[in-house]
């Protein structure tokens, strides 16, 4: 076996120089400070004359104990094994990895907007109440909805904060209802935001196209069931092309339709999902409006909704009373708060920074483009990875190891491989309806010739699965570390540091 | 792979064996593979009453996340715990040490809704196909 040490031409990945280094417990040295602060004033007190002697600690906490620059170091060379979008491509489908503009760090870091107190009186902040009320106004008009709450931290809060609102609609009527429908390419937050909200999940089977039938709901439909939760494009990266009719007949039942917005990277600017039926509607900010996530989040869940819902919105919704804005509690049929204030409203700041700098044609280029990668990689890989659906695809595409099956090498192994030639593996084995998944999401950031590389380092890889299948198994060659026991790290996991010489 | 003949399956990869009014349930030797190594398996209670259709488990390998399903109605009258400790044994023994829980029907007309070995294996070349 011809063990590949060095990463091939197609990629951009080279060893570089890379740092062993350990854990922070295993640098500095006993008494080591990283601080010097001058006398206390105030007199030092006794903890064992103030708490209670069975909480009273006896020895001293193991804690690093390490200088300033010990600490330097560590972060920064643990950040220089990092890989992140800044870095290279990462094509991790559903997670619209794109990149985040730096003018919106400028605009989130600008003192007024930093420096602001969650309890600031209104008068003190009409500028962030201001930006609040244009970002909710513009994410429903995207959607074609007729209000927003920018409260949710993420967007499976966001589905709950939609469901909770759905099952106060019901309510209202006299019935919260006992179920409800999803497909099973919604995505995997879906079923569990509506258990959570008490609800049963009836699981639909997608069809042999990869998308919902109307069939399949009006089977299932009835007058207990809450609504349906469709996500749109769905997980195999494919338009549902009957939400429509679905929504008809979710309506004629008296049912909502919840659609999972994660996906809205390919219908920004192009479809409103608003116009498909959809009552109430979660956007991912961190996703399609290039918010940080990945590590450098926290996310947004923003949740957009039609009139019948808006009563039920979380308070407080901000709204405008003449010449000022002002946040509005006075909502007696709100599902009442969902996060801890007004949502990350640092995200809100990045969000409202990017629509306004794309501007409407510039967000439909967004959709269009993210559609036209992933359809030419779908299309320049086609024969070396088997689709599961080989349609135009939206803005990610769902191969499988099928081919590769035969030669004996798998998913995993491929996601590992792709790793030695310097790149981020893709999603894999999600959605779970195909067998294998490696889910490539590119977003409209790439360029032609970031994509042109990724592919043919992508087609090494099929040739290598083909001819020298044991290199890809043994896969990764290159990182600093190499295939590691997941096995053993899910079943024994270790949490906590053990010094080796205690 | 290999199906035993003297069992019955269900369209979710679990298998049943049906000894008078008992079932004996596990996941399918297509279902252990399909997953890869299992780290996590969570069984319910006994004696518990469980529908037809509803899950009673989950099952977790590095791939993914499963829910198990029940394939007949009854009372969950034994479940195998050493799993819960080892669940590599689903890995290993998927039809033998491998099972799961033992069902006392309630609803015996059922078993006939499930399949035979033949109906599994030409369920399972359709989604190898698809």
């Amino acid at each position: 076996m011809n063990m590949i040490d060095k990463p091939k031409k197609a990629g951009p990945g080279k060893r570089g120089m890379i740092f062993a280094e350990p854990t922070i417990f295993e640098r500095g040295a006993p008494g080591r400070q990283g601080y010097s602060l001058p006398e206390d004033e105030i007199p030092a007190a006794d903890p064992a004359k103030e708490i209670d002697a069975a909480l009273l600690r006896h020895e001293a906490p193991l804690l690093p104990e390490v200088s300033e620059l010990d600490v330097v170091r560590h972060f920064t060379r643990l950040s220089q094994w990092n890989y992140s979008i800044d870095t290279g491509l990462t094509p991790l489908g559903s997670c619209t990895m794109k990149y985040n503009p730096k003018v919106n760090e400028e605009v989130a870091r600008m003192s007024g907007f930093v420096k602001l107190h969650p309890q600031a009186p209104v008068a003190d902040i009409q500028g962030a109440l201001e930006l609040m009320f244009h970002l909710q106004h513009y994410l429903a008009v995207i959607s074609g909805m007729d209000a927003a709450t920018l409260q949710p931290a993420a967007g499976a809060q966001g589905e709950f904060a939609g469901l909770l609102m759905i099952r106060a609609h019901h309510a209202a009527q006299g019935n919260p209802r006992k179920k409800i429908l999803i497909p099973d390419s919604a995505h995997g937050t879906n079923p569990a935001s509506a258990a959570a909200c008490g609800y049963k999940v009836v699981t639909l089977k997608t069809g042999p196209d990869g998308v919902l039938s109307a069939d399949a709901v009006a089977a299932a439909m009835d007058e207990e069931t809450a609504g349906i939760m469709i996500t749109n494009p769905n997980t195999l990266g494919l338009f549902e092309t009957h939400m429509a009719e679905i929504a008809k007949l979710v309506h004629d039942k008296g049912g909502l339709v919840y659609c999972d917005g994660a996906n809205q990277n390919a219908l920004v600017g192009m479809a409103r999902v608003g116009d498909m039926g959809v009552d109430v509607l979660h956007f991912n900010l961190h996703k399609t409006f290039t918010t940080p996530h990945g590590g450098g989040g926290p996310g947004s869940g923003a949740v957009a909704v039609k009139k019948v819902l808006e009563p039920y919105l979380p308070v407080p919704t901000v709204v405008r009373r003449g010449e000022h804005f002002d946040w509005d509690y006075d909502r007696p049929k709100s599902i009442g708060k969902v996060k801890a204030f007004f949502g990350n409203f640092g995200m809100l700041v990045r969000a409202y920074t990017y629509i306004r700098e794309m501007g409407a044609e510039g967000l439909r280029q967004v959709s269009q483009r993210a559609v036209l990668n992933a359809n030419y990689v779908r299309k320049s890989l086609e024969a070396d990875f088997h689709l599961a659906y080989p349609q135009v695809c939206m803005h990610e595409c769902v191969f499988s190891d099928k081919i590769q099956k035969k030669f004996g090498v798998t998913t995993a192994d491929i996601a590992k491989r792709m790793m030695d030639y310097g790149y981020h593996p893709p999603t894999i084995y999600f959605p779970l309806v195909v067998p294998g998944a490696l889910m490539v999401e590119t977003t409209e950031t790439e360029s032609p010739q970031t994509l042109d590389r990724f592919i043919k380092a992508m087609k090494e890889i099929a040739r290598e699965c083909r001819e020298e299948p044991e290199t890809v198994k043994a896969a990764p060659h290159v990182p600093k570390v190499r295939r590691l026991d997941e096995v053993k790290a899910a079943k024994e996991p270790k949490f906590v540091y053990v010094p080796k010489n205690p | 792979m290999n199906f035993p003949e003297d069992l019955k399956y269900t369209t979710e990869h679990e298998w049943v064996r049906i000894e008078g009014d008992v079932a004996t349930v596990g996941i399918t030797d297509y279902a252990q593979e399909q997953l890869g190594d299992i780290v996590f398996v969570e069984l319910p209670e006994e004696e518990e009453t469980i529908d037809k259709g509803d899950t009673f488990g989950v099952v977790e390998s590095t791939k993914s996340v499963s829910d198990l399903y029940v394939p007949l109605t009854g009372a969950v009258v034994e479940t195998n715990d050493p799993l819960l400790d080892s669940p590599e044994i689903i890995n290993e023994d998927p039809y033998g040490e491998g099972w799961m829980i033992r069902i006392k029907l309630k609803k015996p007309e059922e078993v006939k809704e499930l399949l035979d070995a033949k109906a599994y294996q030409k369920l399972i070349e359709e989604e190898e196909e698809a």
